[in-house]
């Protein structure tokens, strides 16, 4: 055959093919979005789980979710934006730092269930937290912090190295350049990056199953004291998550409409994880703006 | 004159500001390394527990297959069959597909139609894998038991669910492995008369070949050690898998069915360790891979 006809032939089976691919995959997105939304009204949002009768909501698990991605990036963020600072600014080239780098890279390629098991091992009996929200937090910022310090690190580096010269230059000390010259510069990126770290976590399951817990008790949102133990903010109550419900309803779970809390589950997971993509562009773009003017 | 000799010896404001910054970054960083450290060095004592305490042999457990700890049985072979096979098979199948969406979408369509899918599978990689397997439960299962009779649980619906849960991820390393590749060549190869298909398949995917297996390397690490997406679809009983649609378990399954559901320090839950051992050791052995694909690269 001619090398011609071979590229069109190739041309129309790639383009096709592909097309193909996109049509099932953004089907199955739309499948999951169209059998859920309809399920999504005030009373799903804001009514307690039922655990055997029909018509319950997700009010407690969202905020689980909500509240525990806050506590993990507390945890997290300081912790990792350091250690990036430490690798773009201060390490040396040599092989301690590459066996630094190396943890960090062995960290991110943990499997969530593992780090769980760890967490569950560690922080839940070992340091006496029993299935709670601080467990869960810790575990989730083990996951969150290989891929928030890699992210960070990345915002640094690109800071032009002339800005840092310019404060060396003045007779400012690296940490005050690394303050309150690169960091700045670097912030639209950190935020991003936090944001979409940020939503990785919002989804996470299997880390949490045996860390933060299955179930949740009945807790009273009118209550601010986090000492108190039916508080909302109380971070050592148990805590079910959204993506663990959807999880633990269809796994083992005695509802009779499960198919319908998860298909609502299910959307609200993707709408708010892709809210946390859209914020992350925006604010980044935002800030940048914001920064140059 | 002493004052002013005391003045000009002492650290400066600044410096000291430099060491307490130098001295909390690097904190931060042993930190995380520390954690790294403690993490392997307690699943793995967790993980030998079994073969220390209560006499089961390493090769016993590796080459068993008969999984029934509440009878001191202890074969993993069932579950890493399973786990091998679920993963190599979904590997297989996402990566010729990652790879053609990524020539169509890097060097057959306009730059604008990327604009316009990199949010989209931005979206698809961040989908939580539950919400996957809740997809493969409610519409691949039903689908399975339609066509193919039976329950519809097993190897074959966990391919489906984790070949889905890593295509978008591959595609988008795929993709900027494409990307990477420099606009000289494209040129080069079109300026010597090649077609477009030639200089894909001669200039484009060998250069970025390197790219490509460390994406096909992470995706399979993913699936790996995915958990619940494909605990909710393989069915969960531990026996060696003799067809695609029988039912099984993996590693990740019987971990998260598990756990809860024995006493800590007990055989059949060091045995559980085990199986999490196994699972750590695969993870570090897909990093290498990762570094040996990404390194031959860069040479």
């Amino acid at each position: 055959m001619r090398p011609e006809r071979v590229d069109r032939l190739a041309t129309v089976i790639v383009l096709s093919l592909a097309g193909i691919v996109g049509m099932v995959v953004f089907s199955l997105l739309i499948y999951i979005l169209a059998m859920g939304i309809p399920h999504i009204n005030w009373h799903f949002l804001t009514a307690e789980a039922e655990s055997f009768s029909a018509g319950g909501g997700i009010r407690d698990q969202l905020f689980n979710s909500l509240y525990l991605v806050v506590l993990t990036l507390i945890v997290s963020v300081p912790l990792a934006l350091c250690a990036a600072i430490y690798l773009s600014e201060y390490a040396p080239a040599n092989r301690w730092t590459q066996g630094l780098r190396l943890a960090i890279e062995v960290l991110s390629s943990l499997p969530s269930v593992v780090v769980g098991l760890f967490g569950y091992l560690v922080f839940v009996l070992q340091f006496g937290f029993d299935f709670s929200l601080l467990a869960g937090a810790l575990a989730l910022t083990i996951l969150n912090l290989p891929i928030l310090t890699r992210s960070c690190e990345d915002a640094l580096r690109q800071v032009p190295y002339l800005q840092r010269q310019a404060g060396l230059g003045l007779g400012m000390s690296k940490w005050r350049v690394t303050t309150k010259i690169v960091l700045p510069a670097a912030l639209p990126g950190i935020i991003t990056g936090t944001i979409l770290s940020a939503g990785r976590i919002f989804g996470e399951a299997a880390a949490l199953i045996y860390t933060a817990g299955q179930s949740s008790p009945a807790i009273n949102y009118a209550d601010w004291n986090p000492f108190s133990p039916t508080s909302f903010l109380n971070p050592l109550r148990p805590a079910e998550t959204l993506a663990v419900h959807i999880w633990k309803v269809n796994s083992e779970g005695l509802v009779p409409d499960a198919r319908a809390v998860s298909n609502g589950s299910a959307a609200v997971l993707i709408i708010t994880i892709l809210l946390f993509n859209l914020i992350a562009r925006y604010a980044g773009h935002r800030i940048k703006q914001h920064l140059t003017k | 004159m002493e004052d002013l000799k005391k003045r000009l010896t002492q650290p400066s404001i600044e410096s000291k500001q430099e060491w307490f910054g130098k001295l909390i970054s690097y904190l931060a960083m042993i930190l995380i390394g520390g954690l790294v450290g403690i993490i392997l060095i307690f699943l793995t004592l967790k993980g030998i527990a079994l073969f220390k305490d209560n006499g089961v042999g390493v090769w016993h457990f590796l080459s068993g297959t008969d999984w029934q700890p509440s009878h001191h049985h202890y074969g993993a072979l069932p579950m890493i069959v399973t786990s091998f096979s679920v993963t190599v098979l979904s590997g297989i199948i996402a990566l010729p597909l990652a790879l053609i969406v990524a020539i169509a979408i890097t060097e057959m369509l306009p730059e604008r139609v990327y604009q316009y899918l990199q949010p989209l599978i931005e979206l698809l990689v961040g989908i939580p894998s539950v919400v996957y397997g809740y997809l493969g439960l409610t519409i691949i299962v039903p689908y399975l038991r339609q066509v193919f009779g039976g329950t519809g649980f097993g190897i074959l619906a966990a391919t489906c669910v984790l070949f889905l849960m890593i295509l978008p991820t591959m595609t988008s390393m795929t993709i900027d492995s494409f990307r990477a590749v420099p606009q000289k060549y494209r040129q080069a190869s079109i300026g010597l008369g090649a077609t477009r298909w030639q200089t894909i398949s001669r200039v484009i995917i060998p250069s970025a070949k390197n790219g490509v297996l460390t994406a096909m390397v992470f995706g399979m690490a993913r699936a790996f050690g995915e958990a619940l997406a494909v605990q909710m679809v393989i069915g969960n009983t531990t026996v060696i898998p003799k067809g695609l649609m029988e039912s099984s378990a993996t590693l990740t399954s019987v971990l998260t069915t598990g756990i809860g559901n024995t006493v800590m320090g007990t055989a059949s839950n060091n045995a559980l360790w085990s199986l999490a051992l196994i699972l750590l050791v695969m993870s570090l052995a897909f990093n290498l891979l990762m570094r040996l694909s990404s390194k031959k690269g860069a040479r």
